[in-house]
């Protein structure tokens, strides 16, 4: 890891889940801190921090909590998406299970900014683990009466939807409902879950926010670029010698992430591309990783820092094969609700198959491509323009290696 | 009110208006499969793509509201391309079953292709396939394959009926419409699915196979099931007589009035028109002698109800009338009553059992004009009839329609009421037990064999019309009530049903002022305080 551990700070230490540990190491300071500060205060403190979402969008976190109504008469809610499901991305459950106290503490920074008196946590349903280390840290914090006096969490389990991390399939299926995302307007910040005005954040935007209160706006916003302040979790995995998850800054480029922190190409294989902000993100080849891995440095390069989740390609992967797994995925995983999303993830997996199993026509690739960008932008929710990511930028990228596979 | 422009047409619609209703406000229709307007916004189809001025891409207008200075274009190219896209992505996994499709040529993905799609299919793969023919209730037929999961029958079973039998399960393009574990499609308005299905997924069980839509022709009607008086359209086979056995009625569908059933109507109502052509219609005027029935011309009939009505004195005379005659009929019935000053009228037959009522559309009261009997007077006391036939002090009766043998009275105590009387006429349409003992029966038209107006429990008066010709040589009441009115020597010019409503608003106060055009195809509440009939 390179710089300072923030986050992960306590990650080595085997009991670094509880509450001892957790306070031992300065934990609930911040929310101490807090208590005296007015909410505009503490949102303030969180604008000028430049925190943005860390679970895909990169939305600026204090302009989304700015959103919420003031004075509005009735309940407002707070929800965590720890749904963590974007492939290649699994840093949401190291915070679960080794520090799960700076969650609950972020959680009650947060809502005192937004008025909130009652937490969700959405916890992905094959998180076992995660969701037992954090259950018993709700209880600790109970007992100790960080929540029940004015604050509550309520941790609900997840049953195994991709779509459930979309914030409004999260706020559906929390609600009961089939997990289908919701039309907007209405955002969730004015009519959201059970109708009330709710805001929902990653595990890991919030576990960030009590540093940004123990230690200033400034000190965070100078961890990182000019646009996005702080350190972030990346997931690194594929075809590196080291994979694991590393917390640096988010002004680090993809090249050092990947040779200076994860040992590099496995076996010293030669690199041959990389997804580098979860599998809705555009690959870049070999010849693309010198970005910062910052939300702005990516979209300049014509990707995404989504959810941080690098998963690395070498010479022996091959990319039509990687794509046929990409769009099995979103086939899958998709809710069905709108029609373009629906029945053309189902028709390029079928076409991307057909060309690994060398049954690809020539007009295929072409045809990919254009129903990938007619369907893009016409849907309810980011589903498929996250899968119009990989659909268009492997095939621009790498069409030879498609091509080949094509009978003549 | 928002003024906006589509389409270069500048209009103003009611604040709260989304872009498909305001695009209608300017003669635009926006295509659009999820969206009714009686349902929630769902956003699912993403067909109703529009181009507003200064947003970056197609909108869906569904879920848009009209604002102020709002530019809306629906035929832009990029809206064009995007259309034809959605049009694609809808039909990839679609079947393209038309020619055994019961939907074809009222189906909205057909309609859409020729409008918006026209493109050369690209899709080469094996469709999904899912569950075919299953019946989900007792009126209603999936085809899971054909559905293009819009989720309108969902919504309507969840917003409207409040039952939820069906969701939309699995996900993805495996997705389909089915029902909850343990339940099925039997709610009281099941039928209503069919019709807000845009495409052939669901299907009428009682219409399957039966006919094709394009050898239908249509009348604007109201349904005769109930006090409601729900605006539907009855669909006739004339043109392909061989198709469904001969069976001319081929199903009734809801007509939108925003008054009375807005887009619905119950399935006791839609399927509740199978007397029309039951083999128990009553075809040619008959004159019974002891056990003897026999076939009369109209004139025998005619002559000898006017006999029968001059013979006896007027005390003696009784007449049940029905609260399902027309206006016309009762305003016929009441002019052959009072030439012969007959007093002993009335029409309220209680069933023997009470109709089911609920909260939405369905009365209790299961006749579609008892408010109109009782304003055109004839609202006596039917029970005290009976009692005076068994009384011996009546000795004729003449009944319409009803069969006194099937009401709540004593069976036993009708039954000696008509064996008591000389002279029973029954006037109906169907045979009952109360019509086997006529002496003569004079055979009426069904509600869809003629015209007419009904007025609801609301005192809205309601035209129906003429969809079939009367079966045999049944005449509707008004008209073989003027033929007895002339056979009385009374003058009697009327010669359609129109006249005899002419009459009525001359005639009674509540109905001055009315006329059939006024009235229209969505009816005319009544100008004064009618009496509401619970």
């Amino acid at each position: 890891m390179s710089g300072e551990a923030i986050l992960t700070r306590n990650f080595a230490r085997s009991d670094s889940h509880t509450l001892g540990v957790y306070r031992e190491t300065g934990g609930y300071q911040a929310w101490a801190k807090a208590q005296a500060m007015e909410p505009t205060a503490i949102l303030d403190e969180v604008k000028r921090s430049n925190l943005r979402g860390l679970g895909g969008a990169g939305f600026p976190t204090g302009t989304k909590w700015s959103f919420i109504p003031k004075n509005h008469p009735g309940p407002v809610y707070l929800v965590i998406n720890a749904d963590e499901g974007e492939p290649g991305t699994f840093k949401d459950r190291y915070l679960l299970e080794r520090d799960p106290h700076a969650l609950i503490e972020g959680m009650l920074i947060a809502a005192r900014a937004i008025g909130s008196a009652t937490g969700f946590v959405y916890v992905r349903g094959e998180y076992v683990e995660p969701w037992r280390r954090f259950a018993a840290a709700v209880r600790e914090a109970y007992e100790a009466r960080y929540l029940g006096s004015g604050f509550d969490i309520v941790v609900h389990r997840g049953a195994g939807a991709y779509i459930c991390g979309e914030e409004t399939g999260l706020i559906s299926s929390l609600e009961g409902k089939k997990g289908w995302p919701k039309l907007k307007p209405p955002f969730p910040a004015i009519k959201g879950a059970f109708g009330a005005p709710t805001i929902v954040n990653n595990v890991e935007t919030i576990c960030q926010v009590p540093h940004i209160i123990n230690r200033g706006a400034e000190w965070f916003a100078g961890l990182g670029t000019k646009t996005q302040g702080g350190t972030r979790m990346y997931s690194v995995s594929g075809r590196v010698a080291r994979p694991a998850v590393y917390e640096t800054s988010v002004s680090i480029t993809l090249r050092q992430l990947i040779y200076d922190l994860a040992g590099g190409v496995t076996g010293n294989g030669k690199l041959k591309a990389v997804v580098p902000g979860g599998s809705s993100a555009a690959i870049l080849t070999a010849d693309e990783i010198d970005v910062t891995m910052d939300v702005d440095g990516l979209r300049n390069a014509g990707t995404m820092a989504g959810s941080a989740g690098v998963i690395v390609m070498d010479e022996t992967v091959s990319i039509p094969e990687a794509l046929m797994v990409v769009a099995r995925f979103y086939a899958h995983e998709s809710c069905g609700q709108c029609t373009p999303c629906r029945e053309s993830t189902g028709w390029i997996y079928k076409m991307t198959r057909r060309i690994v199993e060398r049954r690809g026509r020539k007009e295929d690739l072409d045809t990919i491509l254009d129903v990938a960008k007619r369907g893009a932008g016409t849907t309810i929710c980011a589903f498929y323009d996250g899968a119009v990511g990989p659909y268009i930028s492997y095939i621009e990228k790498f069409r030879g290696e498609f091509e080949a596979l094509v009978p003549k | 009110m928002p003024r906006l422009t589509v389409n270069g047409k500048e209009i103003e619609v009611p604040a709260g208006t989304n872009l498909i209703e305001a695009a209608r406000h300017a003669g635009v229709e926006v295509p659009h499969y999820c969206y009714h307007p009686g349902l929630s916004i769902a956003g699912q189809c993403r067909l109703c793509m529009v181009d507003i001025e200064k947003t970056p891409r197609p909108t869906i207008a569904c879920n848009t509201l009209a604002a102020d200075g709002m530019v809306v274009s629906t035929e832009t190219d990029r809206v064009r391309e995007t259309r034809k896209s959605i049009m694609e992505f809808h039909l990839i996994n679609h079947p393209l079953d038309c020619p055994v499709c019961d939907q074809a040529g009222e189906c909205w993905l057909q309609i859409y292709y020729m409008q918006h799609g026209l493109y050369d299919p690209r899709m080469t793969d094996e469709k999904v396939h899912k569950p075919k023919a299953v019946p989900l209730g007792p009126h209603v037929m999936l085809d899971a394959e054909r559905c293009i999961l819009c989720s309108r029958c969902v919504r309507f079973c969840d917003e409207i009926t409040h039952t939820g039998e069906l969701g939309i399960f699995s996900r993805g393009d495996h997705s389909e419409i089915g029902l909850f574990p343990g339940t099925e499609l039997d709610n009281k308005y099941s039928g209503n699915v069919v019709d807000i299905c845009p495409v052939g997924a669901l299907t009428d069980r009682d219409f399957r196979f039966q006919v094709r839509v394009w050898y239908l022709e249509s009348a604007k009607s109201v349904c005769p099931g109930c006090a409601r008086g729900c605006n539907i359209e009855v669909h006739v086979n004339r043109r392909r007589p061989h198709h469904a056995e001969g069976r001319r009625v081929a199903r009734l569908k809801p007509r939108f009035n925003a008054d009375v059933n807005r887009w619905w109507l119950c399935d006791a109502g839609r399927y509740g028109f199978a007397p029309v052509d039951a083999a128990d219609r009553l075809l040619v005027p008959t004159r019974r002698d002891g056990e003897t029935t026999t076939a009369a011309t109209w004139d025998e009939a005619i002559a000898a109800v006017a006999a029968a009505l001059r013979r006896w004195p007027a005390d003696e005379i009784g007449v049940i009338a029905s609260p399902k005659m027309a206006n016309e009929d009762l305003m016929a019935l009441r002019r052959v009553l009072d030439a012969r000053a007959i007093r002993q009228v009335g029409f309220d037959v209680p069933p023997r059992d009470p109709g089911d009522e609920d909260s939405f559309l369905i009365r209790a009261d299961k006749s579609p004009n008892a408010l109109g009997a009782e304003l055109v007077g004839l609202g006596g006391d039917a029970r005290a009839v009976v009692a005076a036939a068994r009384g011996r002090r009546l000795k004729c009766l003449w009944v319409f329609g009803h069969d006194l043998l099937a009401s709540r009275w004593p069976e036993a105590e009708v039954l000696e009421a008509l064996r008591a009387v000389e002279t029973l006429i029954f006037t109906g349409a169907n045979a009952n037990r109360t019509s086997a003992r006529a002496h003569w029966v004079l055979p009426a038209a069904a509600w869809v064999e003629r015209d007419g107006t009904y007025t609801n429990f609301e005192g809205r008066v309601q035209r129906f019309r003429l969809a079939v010709e009367p079966l045999g040589q049944a005449l509707a009441e008004w008209e073989m009530l003027g033929r007895i009115l002339a056979a009385l020597g009374e003058t009697s010019t009327a010669t359609r049903a129109e006249h005899w409503f002419r009459q009525l608003t001359g005639a009674v106060p509540a109905f001055a002022g009315l006329s059939y055009q006024s009235i229209g195809d969505t009816g005319r509440v009544l100008t004064r305080d009618a009496p509401a009939r619970s």
